[in-house]
């Protein structure tokens, strides 16, 4: 099933002209996110880190005008191991230049809902809502404008206690994965207009409501998050600046400081075209495939195997 | 005790929370691709029997509990306590009526039980799965009834009362289920 997948994917990609490119695994720097952590690797005197994702190599690729282009690969992320996680796994990437991340939803649906027919012959119900829609269904409260103490009291009286002093992006991570997440229909759904605290590197804008939200989606298969898209922030100025906070987070936290990618911010100063991007965890789409709820049901080797 | 980070969570793991020693049931690793990770834990509140769910932050640490449990001999009871001896020491440690709880219905001198020692005395006890315990009290046997599969309730020597089969008399030596309370069948000599 695995080859078979594979073999769609760059089926997938090639009839729509999307060139495939082979970014290194291995660099001397890694994401600064305070929540991904990079496997260092010692290499004589240097070190260099396992990437977690090909984006800041194919950003530069596309920096220097490839166009759109698709990454099928592994990626490394340390500290992560579960049902749904092995710290190796296989990850597809792609960047459209000139689309919004309406389209490359679209796109994403696409994919999605071929490989279910073409692999398993079955169709798939897909619905579409907004982070703030889903929010406020769940937990009656609007997770844009809520003030951080009202977040942070809904935590503790949904019985997590430590919870009172905790961050706005973790209450709501919490919140969002304990209570929203369980309650997700059925089927692919994505979800849009993700709060702005969560942005990562995407755009923001002011929604319908007037409320500041981040350009990015993630797409649930049966509520389990298997992809996270981006209508791409351009400026290099805002995104340095976001490096900078993540690093003063990571200080706070007591992580290690990651060096911010200088290669990646010369690019983004030369320009980046309007583009958008998605990544998506080939594993958890193959689980469902085969309808397996453990990750290593469809890893060869699980980490403890290896 | 030392503590011990969500990362080396594991069923079994003995912690302390709230301040009452607990045993980690079921861990799950729970991470948004961009944020937070979290680990979902179920416990065992080692001390009410109470199951709880709790979210951690990962990276977190809490407590490790002074829990121990350790095969004893089950020696006797004074009234007030239940006193269990080491096989290896012969060390004796009394526990309380709360530690040994409906326990004491399966308790039969000499038997082995798991003692789960929490800062060096006794929390709870666990009977073995089987015991073979005499009936002193039931109706008097009915021979040929058999094939009616009927059955009747019979004291045990230990106070517990179990459905046995009609057949069954006082002075005989049945063998029981602990998990279930149910009749087994006839202990063989």
């Amino acid at each position: 099933m695995r080859a078979e997948l594979l073999a769609y994917l760059r089926t997938f990609f090639a009839e729509q002209s999307v060139l495939e490119v082979d970014p290194p695994s291995l660099a001397t720097t890694s994401v600064t996110d305070l929540n991904i952590a990079s496997i260092k690797a010692q290499m004589g005197r240097t070190s260099g880190y396992l990437q977690t994702s090909p984006e800041f190599f194919m950003k530069r690729m596309l920096a220097s005008g490839l166009g759109d282009i698709y990454y099928l690969g592994k990626a490394f992320r340390d500290a992560e191991q579960g049902s749904r996680h092995n710290p190796e796994f296989t990850l597809l990437e792609w960047y459209r230049v000139g689309c919004d991340e309406y389209q490359l939803m679209a796109e994403v649906e696409s994919l999605i809902c071929g490989a279910f027919n073409r692999l398993i012959n079955s169709k798939l119900i897909v619905a579409r809502t907004s982070y703030g829609d889903c929010f406020e269904k769940s937990l009656q409260l609007d997770p844009h404008t809520a003030s951080l103490e009202s977040l942070q009291i809904t935590a503790v009286n949904q019985g997590y206690k430590e919870w009172a002093n905790e961050t706005r992006a973790n209450c709501l991570d919490l919140l969002f994965s304990e209570v929203v997440e369980p309650s997700l229909p059925k089927g692919l759904l994505f979800i849009y207009d993700y709060p702005a605290c969560q942005a990562a590197l995407a755009q923001t804008y002011k929604d319908e409501k007037g409320r500041l939200v981040s350009r990015r989606f993630e797409a649930f298969l049966d509520a389990v998050e298997l992809a996270n898209g981006y209508f791409e922030l351009r400026d290099a100025q805002q995104q340095s600046q976001r490096f900078n906070e993540d690093i003063i987070l990571r200080k706070r936290a007591k992580k290690p400081v990651m060096a911010i990618d200088r290669n990646l911010d010369q690019a983004m100063q030369a320009g980046l075209p309007s583009c958008s991007g998605v990544a998506l965890g080939v594993d958890r789409l193959l689980m469902r495939l085969c309808g397996v709820s453990s990750i290593n049901e469809v890893l060869a080797f699980p980490w403890e195997r290896c | 005790m030392g503590n011990y980070s969500t990362n080396e969570f594991r069923s079994g793991l003995k912690v302390m929370l709230d301040g009452d020693p607990c045993s980690i049931l079921d861990n799950e690793f729970v991470k948004p691709g961009k944020g937070q990770a979290f680990n979902r834990v179920k416990l065992r509140n080692l001390k009410t029997g109470r199951v709880l769910e709790k979210t951690f932050k990962s990276g977190e640490s809490i407590e490790g509990a002074d829990v121990l449990d350790m095969d004893m001999q089950y020696l006797y009871n004074d009234g007030d306590f239940w006193y269990f001896m080491e096989p290896d020491t012969f060390e004796q440690h009394q526990a309380t009526e709360t530690a040994v709880g409906d326990t004491q219905l399966w308790l039969k001198e000499q038997d082995t039980c798991m003692v789960t020692l929490y800062n060096g005395s006794p929390l709870s006890v666990t009977p073995p799965i089987h015991v073979e315990l005499e009936i002193v009290e039931t109706d008097p046997g009915l021979r040929g009834d058999t094939a009616q599969g009927g059955s009747k309730p019979a004291k045990l020597v230990t106070g517990a009362t179990v459905k046995v089969p009609l057949f069954l008399d006082q002075g005989d030596v049945i063998k029981v289920d602990t998990r279930t309370g149910e009749y087994q069948g006839r202990a063989k000599d």
